[in-house]
């Protein structure tokens, strides 16, 4: 609809993809609130033949894992259409257009549980998202576009060879029945290392990573909001849904090498945030640093499961979502942040800014906020995964803890100081003195970002809860060997 | 009685919320009213609470508001934990916040000229400065009235936060912004020991209620983990000394301590409030709630006498050397702090929490007092500048001798009794490092009356002020000034003689402090001087007396009779004095390493690693490499028909070879 009315009705446009945008949280919700939250099995099942010739299903369900990245996504879609309501000036309708496919993408990959579907929907999502940071994006965009594309292209061919093997061995498409598939540790170790390569790729991990500042940086602001907040979930999703249940020996036995990567990322990404002068650039950092506590809690369930008799994994899974979840929003409430600056000075360097607070109190008042919360403050969202996965990684080794705990001074040492050098201060220069405060739409966007950031922070316990019995079934399941 | 603990930690939130978001509309007056009101509700109940446990044998309060989260069995709540102990925090921290609301009616008046015309940031500073301090209140209540780790540590970050918005109020200072940076930060660096003493409770004991760990601690003992290697330590000695490693952040106890002194960038109010009254002894209250662990654990405690003892002397010694007044408190702060840490390591945790209480009043009393000079001289914190003010100033004159004749620790002024405590106590430990920190603490409370008293002689005796110009428009500060002055000045001569008894030689602690006999170095002071009454009767037999009192003599000689000689002992002693004055280059040394040491590693680790590395060579290198392989073939498509047909001929012999000869 919003791309068949063009452009010549922009407002039309805009007030369609936003009123479908709303319904489509709406509609979301049942999702959340006629949840069975006590059983761990597929809920809200769709399951129709699609291709019957590959056995390939139009196969649909969730669980407490899938569900709240759901309702994150269609979350955060409408306040991505909202924040770019004046911004984009260029075919608007195509913009809009864009992210409402995107967010139909997203949700199919977060929702099915057939691996073709899957495979579909995880390579449709790049088409969009290629196309707004190539058609909307900044001056060096194209460099961007294709190595973003490639990355996580290269990533998925191997995710796809892996898919195809075990339809093979096990004659159907269907997620659920690879989990009980039986396989030796040579064939786990194969299809875990292609996994791997797709999921660490899109989370992203350390050292294929470097995609992803590129990618922030030439994004035009929403793009880089449903980046941050959405795509590198997927990647996390992947490792539960994929690589911890279906190989869990090979996850297992490597686990070393996540652990070792989702470190690394906590602790050298941290020092590499510190010296950006770019804003975008550190923030995008900052995800790849957050991202690592999600992979860190996925991956010590197996050294706890050992150390503690099985007590104290659940933490780290829990944690490593709860993360992934308040990860959505801040750093989607950063990167509107950035983009409320983009849109007044075009610039997104720090040093064009300085005593920011002086002329948008406002805006300064959020822009701490969220720094705040980012750098994990108790009572925001930021605190709760990342205080559980220290606790349970303290259970699988003292080291692990340490390293992870750093954060606490790196993170707040680079958002901090980038909040010292562009909020406060005396206004520096002419461009600042005539900044505006915050207008009702950007006041809008970000105040529901504040909202959720401050509620789960405040009281977690009902989204640990949604997916306690899905989390308590996986340690389960890959507690028990497949060899 | 859930409510009226409801009550005590939401009445200053409301008032937060209100003036922080509405300030704008409901103006200047409401503001303060408002949150001075909650702030005031919260005290009376306080007090209230305070006299039911004094009085009606109140019962201990243990339970829980809301559940934060249920995580693999650990069960994650809000709660409060209300007994003697608790109640005497909440009393203190209602109490010297209810007097700062109302001071800083009065410092904060006039606050839009420090700030630029055009700054919209100044508006409505008047009214943001009154949210944070009530919404300080809430985080410092919420601290002491927890009853498990995880609202500690919430409490804990919290006051951090408020903190660090209070240190950079006053945005457009280039110095008040790099001072809370470094505050937060280096408040970080202590949580980040916290937090992982926190998790090592919560693998030990799976659990992060304060009763069921305690309960659980006497059988944890004797665990021993490995750390590194083979080196097997005693998990209750890993456990305290993280624990104290964010003590030492947020009680500023060296090396972590290059914080506090900055943090006097802030107004005056918060100074007073956060930075000496209650924010900074958090540590203090949190290492006696902790007590029922650190007894199991003699390292531990070494560690804190030691670390306190440090603290104590050699950062009073700084306080010699400064001339900012504000400066000159915030040493003796730190100094302060390191006497109450000291008393916990030597298991006297009454003797610390009463020092902690005592020195609130006249620390809080102090500051006030040299906020009421800096109006005065119009925010002019230079001593060297001042003088004289005795005779325009008399009501923060006398307020500053009673304040000053505490800290001290002249006999029957509050500090006395719980200076001479703890010494006393620290005499009759055991533990290692004892006889150092015995030398130590001794030796500060001379130190402590010559900073205190060369301060007071500068600011309110002999001539001046120097300049004309502040000597025409010197006049005693108004009502809403000087009447929380003469408030703190009450307890601070007289709370430690009232309630010396209860505290340290009652039973007020008894079921909340747990110390095990061979530790109670307290009991042994009782047993020489039995009371608040047998410690006043003493006096002549301790040392300490004595050396206050040279410590005064020798100010009094100097700043009072010979003032030539001041200047003559810096330049004989011009290496020490260099040293103190550099305050022993920690923050030069700090900035050298740790600032610019991170600085440099990430700018390594992101051109060599991410530039170089990483994209020049794996992503980049590979496309180049594509491009050179597809430059090379490509040369095979030449288009020539005769270039085919050879290759044809030749693929074709090659493959007839293949079959014929193999």
């Amino acid at each position: 609809m919003v791309l068949a009315s063009g452009d010549r009705e922009a407002n039309a446009t805009k007030w369609t993809a936003l009123i479908i945008a709303i319904l489509t949280f709406i509609v979301s919700l049942p999702l959340w609130f006629a949840f069975d939250s006590s059983t761990s099995s597929m809920q809200f099942v769709e399951r129709v033949p699609w291709i019957p010739s590959f056995d390939v299903e139009y196969y649909m369900g969730i669980d407490g894992i899938s569900m709240p990245l759901i309702i994150l996504t269609t979350f955060i879609t409408p306040l991505v259409v909202i924040a770019g309501w004046e911004v984009i000036k260029y075919r608007p309708s195509q913009y809009m257009a864009a992210f409402l496919i995107m967010e139909g993408v997203m949700v199919g990959v977060f929702s099915a549980l057939d691996a073709m579907l899957f495979y579909v929907f995880w390579e449709a999502m790049l088409i969009p998202m290629f196309l707004i940071i190539g058609i909307w994006g900044g001056a060096n965009r194209v460099y961007a576009t294709i190595k973003f594309f490639l990355y996580t292209f290269l990533g998925s061919v191997f995710m796809l060879v892996a898919l195809i093997y075990m339809y093979f061995q096990s004659g159907s498409f269907d997620i659920l029945g690879y989990h009980t598939l039986k396989l030796d540790l040579t064939e786990q170790i194969l299809i875990f290392i292609a996994f791997l390569l797709a999921f660490a790729v899109k989370v992203p991990m350390w050292p294929v990573h470097t995609w992803l500042p590129d990618a922030h940086v030439e994004a035009p602001t929403g793009g880089s909001v449903v980046l941050a907040a959405i795509m590198l979930k997927i990647g996390g999703y992947g490792f539960l849904r994929f690589s911890l249940p279906i190989t869990p020996d090979a996850s297992h036995t490597l686990d070393w090498l996540i652990i070792g990567m989702s470190l690394i990322a906590v602790v050298y990404i941290g020092f590499v945030a510190l010296i950006q002068q770019d804003m975008k650039k550190l923030i995008a950092y900052s995800s790849i640093a957050h991202m690592g506590f999600v992979t860190l809690g996925f991956f010590i369930v197996f050294i706890i499961s050992q150390n503690n008799a099985g007590s104290g994994a659940a933490l780290g899974v829990q944690g490593g979502m709860v993360q992934m979840v308040s990860h959505g929003f801040i750093s989607a409430a950063l990167f509107l942040c950035v983009g409320v600056l983009y849109d007044r000075l075009h610039s997104r360097e720090i040093k064009d800014y300085g005593g920011v607070v002086n002329t948008m109190p406002v805006f300064g008042a959020f822009m701490v906020f969220f720094a705040m919360a980012n750098a994990g403050l108790p009572g925001t969202s930021g605190f709760v995964g990342e205080f559980m996965v220290i606790l349970a990684s303290f259970r699988a080794d003292f080291w692990y803890a340490f390293l992870a705990a750093t954060t606490l001074i790196i993170g707040a040492a680079y958002t901090l100081w980038m909040v010292k050098r562009v909020v406060f201060g005396d206004v520096t220069n002419e461009g600042v003195a005539a900044l505006e405060d915050m207008n009702q739409r950007e006041y809008i966007v970000l105040g529901t970002l504040a909202a959720a950031v401050l509620l789960l922070g405040l009281w977690p316990a009902p989204l640990v809860e949604v997916m306690d019995a899905s989390v308590n079934n996986l340690l389960q399941h890959i507690a028990v060997s497949k060899l | 009685m859930e409510n009226i603990y409801l009550t005590i930690v939401l009445a200053p939130l409301v008032g937060a919320v209100i003036a922080g978001f509405f300030g704008g509309s409901i103006g200047r007056s409401w503001s303060h009213w408002v949150t001075s009101t909650g702030v005031g509700i919260s005290t009376l109940l306080s007090l209230y609470v305070l006299k039911g446990f004094m009085f009606d044998n109140a019962e201990v309060f243990n339970g829980s508001v809301y559940t934060w989260m249920v995580s693999d069995g650990i069960n994650m709540e809000v709660g409060f934990l209300v007994d003697q102990l608790t109640a005497v925090m909440i009393s203190v921290v209602t109490f010297v916040s209810f007097c700062i609301h109302i001071y800083t009616i009065g410092y904060m008046a006039d606050d839009e000229h420090n700030w630029p015309k055009t700054s919209l940031a100044g508006r409505n500073s008047y009214q943001r400065f009154f949210s944070y301090i009530s919404l300080f209140t809430f985080s410092m209540l919420m601290l002491v009235m927890s009853n498990n780790f995880l609202q500690l540590f919430f409490g804990w970050e919290a006051v951090g936060l408020v903190s660090y918005l209070l240190i950079g109020f006053w945005s457009v200072r280039p110095t008040a912004i790099f001072a809370n940076l470094k505050a937060f930060i280096v408040n970080r660096v202590g949580d980040f020991g916290f937090i992982l003493g926190i998790a090592a409770i919560a693998m030990y004991t799976n659990s992060l209620d304060y009763a069921e760990v305690f309960a659980k601690a006497p059988g944890l003992a004797d665990t021993q983990i490995q750390i590194w290697g083979d080196s097997s330590w005693s998990l209750m000695s890993v456990i305290g000394i993280l624990l104290f490693i964010g003590a030492m952040g947020k009680s500023a106890q060296v090396p972590l301590h290059v914080w506090l002194p900055d943090s006097m960038e802030g107004p005056t109010p918060i100074s007073a409030l956060i930075h000496a009254a209650t924010m900074v002894t958090a540590g203090v209250f949190m290492v006696a709630r902790m007590s029922p662990l650190y007894e199991f654990s003699e390292t531990a405690l070494s560690f804190v006498l030691v670390i306190g003892a440090t603290t104590a002397f050699f950062t009073g010694l700084i306080g010699i050397v400064q001339n900012d007044i504000k400066r000159v408190v915030a040493y003796s702060t730190l100094s302060q702090l390191g006497y109450m840490m000291v008393a916990l390591g030597a298991s006297a945790y009454a003797a610390g929490i009463f020092h902690l209480m005592t020195h609130a009043f006249f620390k809080a009393l102090l500051f006030l007092a040299a906020g009421s000079v800096i109006i005065g001289m119009h925010h002019d914190q230079d001593i060297r500048n001042m003088g004289g003010v005795r005779k325009y100033m008399p009501i923060t004159y006398w307020t500053s001798l009673l304040g000053s004749l505490a800290l001290i620790g002249f006999p029957f002024f509050s500090g006395f009794f719980s200076k001479d405590a703890i010494i006393e106590a620290v005499h009759h430990s055991t533990i290692a490092g004892s006889t150092y920190a015995y030398w130590l603490v001794l030796a500060g409370v001379f130190v402590t009356a010559l900073y205190s008293f060369r301060m007071f002689f500068l600011v309110f005796h002999g001539e001046g002020p120097r300049d004309e110009h502040a000597k025409e428009h010197i006049h005693e500060s108004p009502k809403v000034v000087t009447v929380p002055l003469i408030l703190l000045a009450i307890p601070s001569v007289f709370i430690g003689y009232l309630t010396i008894d209860p505290i340290l030689f009652g039973d007020w602690f008894k079921d909340v402090l747990y110390v095990l006999p061979e530790h109670d170095t307290l009991a042994a002071v009782q047993a020489i001087v039995h009371s608040g009454n047998g410690m006043l009767a003493h006096t002549y037999a301790s040392p300490a007396f004595y050396l206050a009192m040279a410590g005064l003599g020798l100010a009094f000689y100097i700043y009072m009779l010979n003032p030539a000689l001041a200047e003559k002992i810096k330049s004989t002693l011009s290496p020490l004095h260099t040293l103190l004055d550099k305050k022993y280059w920690f923050d030069e040394a700090y900035q050298a390493v740790f600032a610019a040491g991170s600085r440099g590693l990430g700018k390594f680790l992101w051109l060599a690693g991410d530039r170089g590395l990483i994209d020049g060579l794996a992503v980049n290198g590979s496309a180049y490499s594509v491009g050179w392989l597809a430059s090379v073939v490509r040369h095979l498509q030449s288009g020539y028909l005769y270039h085919y047909a050879i290759a044809m001929i030749l693929g074709l012999l090659l493959l007839l070879t293949w079959f014929v000869f193999l």
